[in-house]
């Protein structure tokens, strides 16, 4: 039995490479998966690997290969163009990779995933301008939010459950907006909208958060209060956050990543990225 | 009050609506007993004519209905929506047609007139069914829902959005148009179906079955309006009005966007080929006219006068448009087109939110601060 084990152990993969996922039965080994499900066992619960996008010859990601932790706290950071956006673009299914893998955990393949199979499956996204649905009150927002069944015959005869009331409230609580929660959206400031979409991932449930510059536009209280809430929910959640205020990052940060032209040029802690001298050379030097 | 009694709980917090619906069941029986019971001569009596016309209007508010729901609700601007008005008609129409029976010109049992002159020998597949009337009033129904999904399938899977799905909803009513002004396709061509005699048995033209035609329209009306409050007021409501403002927001927490818009559209479709159905035996006619992109263009303009978004904006917007309409195209008849024209520019120009808008603006001004 010992045998077998150190062979599983070898054969263990921490990588998914496209013929294998495609094979992957219930019985690998280590326990059963079953569809749809989280596999987690490998570690990270990203994995990016090769991913080429171009626009009109325009290469926005470039041979990019990027894993993430299970509830890890991660930036990432880059110049104008560096593929930020895109690369959420691609995780989220709004746009289709030219080649590479996405993977999800170890099973789930995102590239052939619909954005809201991606959605239910448990990855949240915060747009870079704040999107919320400006004329439904701060309770409606979450409620349309909240991970439910969300097809079209359900939602004419939905109720909200007791559970489904305490959860709002839950989240209401989190972002600070329980004054607020039967004010229209639109009603809301700049910074508070913002906080209403942190919200609404969080009422989605989901295992990673993707924020695409939560902070801009937002006075320096402000900041520190978004900092704190996502540093807060990191560990339950991945969460990854694009940003371009460096005191933001360097206050909130784990890991960081850094891209450039389409891929990743470094990887590290605050510390040791301000003393990459390619970093240097292509972003903080400037 | 009695109206929260009356009232079913989704309808409480809509109180315009409660009035409307109440002006609507006040005047359909001040109307009805009107015109059947005070004789002629008196002043209180109300024509047969004017309650046809006002049958037509109640017909048209439902259709007005419908076009709210999708355009002031889902934001998906439909300029085709008379299709599905006029295919509800044609169901209709059809059943009536076989209901002439041999009393026809050419008193041929089997076929209606048209088709005698064309010298056809035997129905078409598609007629079939339509001599029995529970089979026509499903067809008033699937068919224009049929045509909504086909449509919606293909349009909101590839994302077709904005001014390029309205111009797709106008191709398709003027594709409409044309197919059925041809005589080949078997439904009248140009003259369309007309000269009907009766429904279910009961004359078409007798004051009675005026009156029913009408009270039905009424009872149509208030029941289209209170599905469709039941429906925005849901979650179902609140998910669609969602995908207006922000749509890639709705896709990313998990909404199938395409399902929602096909659901309403559908279902708009199918009140639309209701109020179709409402339509053709009141007026005694249908023909390819009322698939033209003109009909569906005026009928946006009657949600936009009177106030997108609200439900009974758009029953008012229908009734004062055409009640301006019958008015002038009675007393200046050229004047009408450039005094619609009108109307609607300055309705987009200074009220945004319709008549409805305008009344709720004044009233806060009047309101002592």
């Amino acid at each position: 039995m010992k045998a077998l084990e150190n062979v599983r152990e070898i054969m263990r993969r921490d990588r998914v490479f496209d013929f294998v996922a495609e094979e992957r039965l219930p019985f690998s080994g280590r326990r059963t998966v079953l569809p749809g499900e989280l596999d987690l066992a490998g570690g990270p619960i990203f994995y990016l690997e090769n991913i080429n996008v171009s626009f009109d010859g325009f290469k926005a990601l470039d041979d990019l290969t990027l894993y993430i932790n299970d509830g890890e706290l991660r930036c990432i950071i880059g110049p104008n163009g560096a593929g930020k956006t895109t690369m959420m673009d691609v995780i989220t299914g709004k746009t289709r990779a030219d080649s590479g893998s996405a993977f999800f955990g170890q099973t789930m393949d995102l590239s052939k995933m619909t954005e809201y199979e991606i959605a239910s499956a448990g990855i949240g996204r915060k747009f870079q301008k704040p999107t919320i649905f400006p004329e439904h009150s701060v309770f409606e927002n979450l409620e349309l939010a909240l991970s439910m069944d969300k097809r079209v015959w359900t939602s004419l005869f939905a109720q909200l459950t007791a559970e489904q009331y305490d959860k709002i409230d839950e989240v209401l609580e989190t972002i600070g907006l329980k004054e607020q929660k039967m004010l229209p959206a639109a009603l809301l400031s700049h910074g508070q909208k913002q906080w209403l979409e942190i919200g609404m991932l969080l009422a989605q449930n989901p295992r990673v958060l993707l924020v695409d510059e939560p902070v801009a536009g937002m006075t320096h209280q402000e900041m520190e209060r978004t900092g704190e809430l996502l540093t807060s929910l990191a560990g339950e959640h991945s969460v990854v956050v694009v940003e371009h205020d460096m005191n933001f990052i360097r206050s909130i940060a784990s890991t960081v990543t850094v891209l450039h032209e389409g891929h990743v040029l470094a990887e590290g802690t605050m510390d040791e990225i301000q003393n990459n001298q390619k970093v240097i050379e292509v972003y903080l030097g400037e | 009050m009695v109206l929260e009694k009356i009232f079913p709980s989704f309808m409480k917090n809509d109180k315009a609506g409660q009035i409307l619906l109440m002006i609507l069941a006040v005047v359909t029986l001040l109307v009805s007993v009107l015109n059947l019971l005070v004789p002629e001569s008196s002043i209180f009596h109300v024509s047969t004519y004017t309650v046809t016309l006002l049958g037509k209007y109640l017909a048209y508010a439902l259709l007005a209905v419908a076009v709210d729901l999708v355009w002031g609700y889902c934001g998906i601007l439909s300029l085709g929506h008379g299709a599905f008005f006029a295919l509800g008609g044609y169901a209709m129409g059809m059943y009536l047609m076989r209901q002439i029976g041999d009393r026809g010109v050419y008193g041929n049992a089997d076929l209606p007139d048209f088709m005698v002159f064309l010298n056809w020998q035997e129905l078409p597949w598609f007629w079939s069914g339509f001599d029995m009337f529970w089979f026509a009033m499903l067809m008033v129904v699937l068919v224009p829902g049929a045509l909504a999904f086909a449509f919606g399938w293909f349009t909101f899977r590839s994302r077709v959005t904005g001014v390029y799905l309205s111009i797709m909803t106008q191709a398709l009513t003027y594709a409409l148009m044309l197919a059925f002004f041809r005589n080949e396709m078997g439904f009248g061509g140009n003259n369309g179906l007309t000269d009907f005699k009766e429904l279910l048995g009961f004359n078409l033209q007798s004051d009675g079955m005026r009156i029913v035609m009408f009270v039905l329209s009424a009872l149509a009306l208030a029941s289209g309006y209170m599905a469709s409050r039941y429906i925005v007021n849901s979650k179902l409501g609140r998910v669609v009005v969602a995908v207006r403002d922000a749509e890639d927001r709705s896709r990313f927490i998990g909404y199938k966007v395409e399902n929602y818009k096909l659901w309403i559209f559908v279902f708009s479709a199918m009140l639309a080929g209701v109020a179709g159905a409402l339509y053709v035996p009141q007026v005694g006619i249908i023909n390819p006219g009322e698939f033209s992109p003109l009909n569906s263009i005026e009928l946006v303009i009657w949600v936009a006068i009177g106030g997108r978004g609200m439900l009974y904006g758009a029953v008012i917007g229908a009734f004062v448009v055409n009640f301006a309409k019958t008015y002038f195209t009675g007393v200046l008849p050229e004047v009408w087109l450039f005094a619609l024209g009108a109307l609607f520019v300055v309705v987009t120009l200074f009220l945004p939110k319709g008549l409805v808008g305008l009344y709720d603006q004044m009233k806060k001004n009047w309101r002592p601060a």
